[in-house]
């Protein structure tokens, strides 16, 4: 009896082992495939021209790593100007969202009016239209208001988010009347009660907005390419798509590349600082794809 | 099937990595279960009891000794080969599945030779669900059911597939007072109708009391005292288990033997304690107070509460350990509410004595330790 | 009165009303409008008629014909195809210890890095130059193949590439979903299911799945409008004339219609836009019935 036991236990044994084999074989299989392009795109940016066009076989790695194409990437095109654009984009998009939308979940949740449920339905609804559809008459109103390669032109239409309204007003919602009442009875106003508590309380969530929001709008390119046309107004992601067509020269792959690690650089870096609380943020309220 | 417990010990690392030193969830557990008996694991909560269930189930591996089933060594084997049944705290109840399809789960699982066709595993399923009277419930969904049905139906499923030995983890802590009651008698009466060795775990001792042939008492992965519930009551081996055991608990005095006399902060309460002089830990039964203008251990009252039959009277002391002493006495014994101060006898069987350092007992007079399994 | 006041209340919603309502409430009229206006003129804002013109112009142009045929390939293809791969990775994941955190870390990068920046990069592996073959056509040949150019060559090479992209860049968003899913399925119902001797793939089937179906739903629909709004994956490929390349998708065919080299009609894009809408509500509804019914509790 005991020798068959044994038995049972090395094969259950065996079995555990090869299972997990497999498993950490195609997790880093996946790994792979998602580091590859990266590892690539380091690797191309640090070539010199001439080196990358004589390899017809590409290496996968080089001896004589030069940081000429980053030198190219800033001065050959304006690259900086892209950077600076789209920072100016992201931060004041984002700024202006955050009051849009604190305010109105304030309204939402704390304050009582005539309509507010039948309102409230209403901008619920508007979650299922696409982006898609309002984009034209968007760009048509813009175009009219001669607001084209201007900042004002391409912040405005993103500075609302039914989303994040709705996300936030059920995190106020969580916080206690009581904390409500206390204040009234202190004499403190609402916009104080606004500022002074509850946007405090709800701190990981406003987090979890502007981490979403930032991403989105360092990645935008539809409403951009609409929007402008002049290089001065250019955001990164058009700004490539302009290196890739008519810049450098097309087939200077080296400086491509180094202008693509520069754009890519920043989220990478914010992302891996703040891993945790983007990856909770993403699961809560993300979506892409 | 008997299963034995060979000087079983578990070790954890430590959740904080930096700490090196290792967490022992079991102590050298060394124990026979008798076949067929109902077994209470009983311990305060982190007293290792889950772990040593884990341990008899396989879901954990021993760090050493070894686990038993009958004759065979069942230590490194998988839990599925085992042939146990446990039911869990939370029942862990397929919540997609109807009753039927949960207690028939185990079934289907069955491969080769054991494997039961359809019209078997419908008549083993109705026994099962027969068994533990949820025979009229099985098209439901675990989410329709209440609280207590839901643990017949874990039941159910652990027993279907008549296993050697059938393990229960705090089966009755997420149960209303009332349904608790109802349901360890149930279990009671589901043992006795199988035969099935059964171990459950329960934190609560009037529980483990209640329907065990045995209970373990545990302490920091450490086995106290194994028995029949009363001769654990009546005979604890340390302070720990007599703290532990009965309700309402034990008083605990700071007292001290000199002369063959127990005295507690200077009223000599007890003759007849043949020890040598020391201190001591006294542990009275709230029952071994007996009301008596002559006895020596004066109290001042604070409370007396009638409860029908008995009479419970709250007091103080200056030895005391706690904030009250409580006495049980029965209805015939009266004592006068409007006076300051009660005296007591007290009854020398239901009083214990603990060693000050080690805590262990220490036996005096007519006491003497009692068969122990 | 509960609490604060009527006005004070409009007060605080009027920045979102009316940034709702100039850029969400009045488009979604506006586009309706615009696609029952016929020969509209851009420059003169006239239009000669009302009527389905601008639907049968869009429905007989062989680009969105080619777009729509395209949309639908790569959904068919990718919300599949990554839904599965997202959910054995999770699986994986799920059942590791060590180095699980760097894994997850390494998987999620595709999300936080811009579309057009990365797709350039796929580009450059996939494509075939005069000075090169490119990566992948290496480990092609090195398996025996013969090379492609997946990028200007024939059409089935650059949907596998549109295809492969597409799945990289949705992926760590299912995986992320997927793992929090299967990470709150209780360690209790694995344990009972090993107790009771149930097989590693039985688990899965059996219990892992239907708990975590609700999530695996929720993707498949988010993938399904995803999908069908593809646009930038494809234009990080193969440049802003998709036309010229036959890779156009619906979107793409919008914003052509909108703005650039063929661009200047509002109604075409209005019309295209809105059979979009009618696609995509179509299959949402179809989704959420068929997950109405198996959706288990």
């Amino acid at each position: 009896m005991n020798k068959d036991y044994e038995a049972i236990e090395r094969a259950a044994k065996r079995k555990a082992a090869v299972r997990k084999g497999i498993t950490y074989f195609f997790l880093t299989l996946w790994g792979i495939m998602v580091l590859f392009p990266f590892y690539w795109m380091v690797l191309t940016s640090v070539k010199s021209y001439g080196a990358y066009n004589s390899e017809y076989v590409p290496k996968f790695f080089t001896l004589s790593p030069t940081l000429e194409n980053y030198k190219d990437a800033f001065t050959a095109v304006p690259l900086a100007r892209y950077f600076a654009n789209t920072l100016i984009f992201t931060v004041c998009t984002t700024a202006l969202m955050l009051v849009v939308i604190v305010l109105a979940a304030f309204a939402f949740s704390r304050l009582n009016f005539k309509g507010k449920n039948l309102l409230f339905t209403l901008f619920l609804s508007l979650m299922m239209i696409p982006n898609e559809l309002v984009i034209i008459t968007n760009f048509v109103t813009i175009t009219d208001w001669n607001m084209r390669n201007t900042f004002i032109g391409l912040i405005l239409p993103s500075v609302t988010s039914v989303f994040y309204i709705y996300l936030l007003k059920e995190n106020f919602e969580q916080i206690p009347d009581e904390l409500y009442y206390a204040a009234k009875i202190d004499g403190t106003s609402d916009f104080k009660y606004l500022t002074k508590v509850m946007i405090p309380i709800s701190q990981p969530t406003i987090v979890t907005i502007v981490i979403l929001k930032v991403i989105e709008c360092w990645n935008s390119y539809v409403w951009p390419r609409l929007i402008t046309d002049d290089q001065l107004h250019f955001l990164v992601s058009n700004g490539i798509q302009e290196i890739r067509e008519n810049g450098f020269g097309r087939e200077n792959i080296p400086a491509m590349m180094a202008a693509v690690c520069v754009i890519s650089a920043p989220l990478i870096v914010l992302f891996l600082i703040f891993r945790r609380k983007i990856m909770a943020g993403v699961s809560r309220g993300g979506t892409k794809g | 099937m008997k299963v034995v417990l060979d000087h079983l010990t578990k070790r954890f690392p430590n959740i904080n990595i930096k700490i090196k030193t290792e967490v022992v969830a079991v102590d050298d557990f060394d124990f026979e279960i008798p076949d067929g008996k109902l077994i209470g694991l009983l311990g305060p909560s982190g007293c290792g009891k889950s772990t040593t269930l884990n341990l008899i189930c396989g879901l954990e591996t021993p760090t050493e000794g070894r686990v038993f089933f009958g004759d065979d060594d069942v230590t490194k084997l998988p839990p599925e080969n085992r042939g146990v049944g446990l039911v869990f705290q939370n029942y862990a109840l397929y919540p997609h599945l109807t009753v039927r399809q949960n207690i028939m789960f185990p079934l289907q699982n069955l491969k080769g030779a054991d494997k039961l066709t359809k019209q078997q595993m419908e008549e083993k399923v109705l026994e099962a669900a027969k068994l533990v009277q949820i025979d009229g419930l099985l098209d439901r969904k675990p989410s329709e059911m209440s609280g207590g049905q839901q643990q017949r139906v874990a039941i159910a499923r652990a027993l279907v597939k008549r296993p050697k030995v059938l393990l229960l983890d705090e089966p009755l802590s997420n149960l209303d007072a009332r349904l608790r009651l109802q349901t360890r008698e149930e279990i009671k009466r589901i043992q006795r109708e199988t035969g099935i060795t059964t171990i459950f775990v329960t934190h609560d001792q009037e529980e483990a009391m209640s329907i065990s042939d045995l209970i373990v008492v545990m302490e920091a992965g450490k086995v106290n005292q194994i028995g029949k519930p009363q001769d654990v009551y009546d005979d604890p081996v340390n302070l720990f288990v007599a703290k532990f055991l009965g309700t309402p608990a034990i008083n605990v005095f700071d007292a001290e033997v000199r002369d063959g006399v127990l005295w507690i902060a200077g009223d000599d309460v007890m003759d007849g304690v043949d020890v040598p002089d020391q201190k001591v830990w006294a542990g009275i039964r709230p029952e071994a107070f007996v009301p008596d203008d002559s006895g020596k251990m004066e109290c001042k009252l604070v409370n007396v509460e009638v409860m029908g039959r008995d009479t419970s009277v709250v007091s103080t002391h200056e030895g005391m350990q706690g904030v009250s002493i409580r006495a049980i006495i029965s209805a015939e014994n009266k004592v006068d509410q409007t006076k300051e101060i009660v005296n007591f006898r007290l009854r020398p069987a239901k009083v214990y004595l603990f060693d000050k350092t080690s805590s262990k007992r220490i036996y005096f007079g007519d006491q003497k330790p009692l068969g122990r399994a | 009165m509960k609490y604060g006041n009527n006005k004070k209340a409009w007060l605080y919603l009027l920045p979102a009303i009316a940034f709702l309502g100039l850029f969400m409430v009045y488009p979604l009229i506006d586009v309706v409008v615009y696609s029952f206006e016929e020969s509209f003129n851009f420059a003169s804002q006239t239009y000669s008629g009302v009527g389905l013109y601008n639907f049968s112009y869009v429905l007989r142009d062989p680009y969105f014909l080619q777009a729509i045929k395209n949309t639908f390939i790569l959904v068919i293809i990718t919300v599949p195809l990554s839904t599965g791969i997202a959910l054995l990775i999770s699986l994986g994941l799920n059942s590791i210890k060590k180095l699980r955190d760097l894994y997850q870390t390494v998987f999620f990068l595709p999300y936080v890095t811009n579309t057009l920046a990365v797709g350039l990069v796929f580009m450059i592996l996939f494509k075939k130059t005069a000075y090169t073959d490119g990566m992948v056509n290496l480990l092609i040949q090195l398996f025996g193949g013969s090379s492609v150019d997946f990028i200007d060559g024939p059409y089935w090479a650059k949907m596998f590439v549109l295809c492969f992209y597409t799945i990289w860049v949705v992926m760590p968003f299912k995986i992320l979903i997927l793992t929090s899913a299967l990470a709150s399925v209780k360690q209790d119902y694995y344990n009972a299911a090993k107790i009771d001797g149930t097989a590693k793939w039985r688990t899965y089937y059996k219990i892992t799945l239907p708990m975590i179906s609700p999530m695996i739903f929720y993707l498949v629909i988010t993938g399904f409008i995803g999908a069908f709004k593809a646009y930038s994956d494809a234009v990080a490929l193969f440049g802003t004339d998709l036309n010229a390349a036959g890779m156009n998708t619906i979107v793409g065919y919008v914003y052509d219609m909108l703005y650039g080299n063929s661009g200047g009609y509002p109604s075409y894009a209005s019309a295209a836009a809105l059979i979009l809408f009618a696609i995509v509500m179509t299959i949402t509804c179809i989704n959420l019935m068929i997950s109405r019914k198996n959706v288990q509790y």
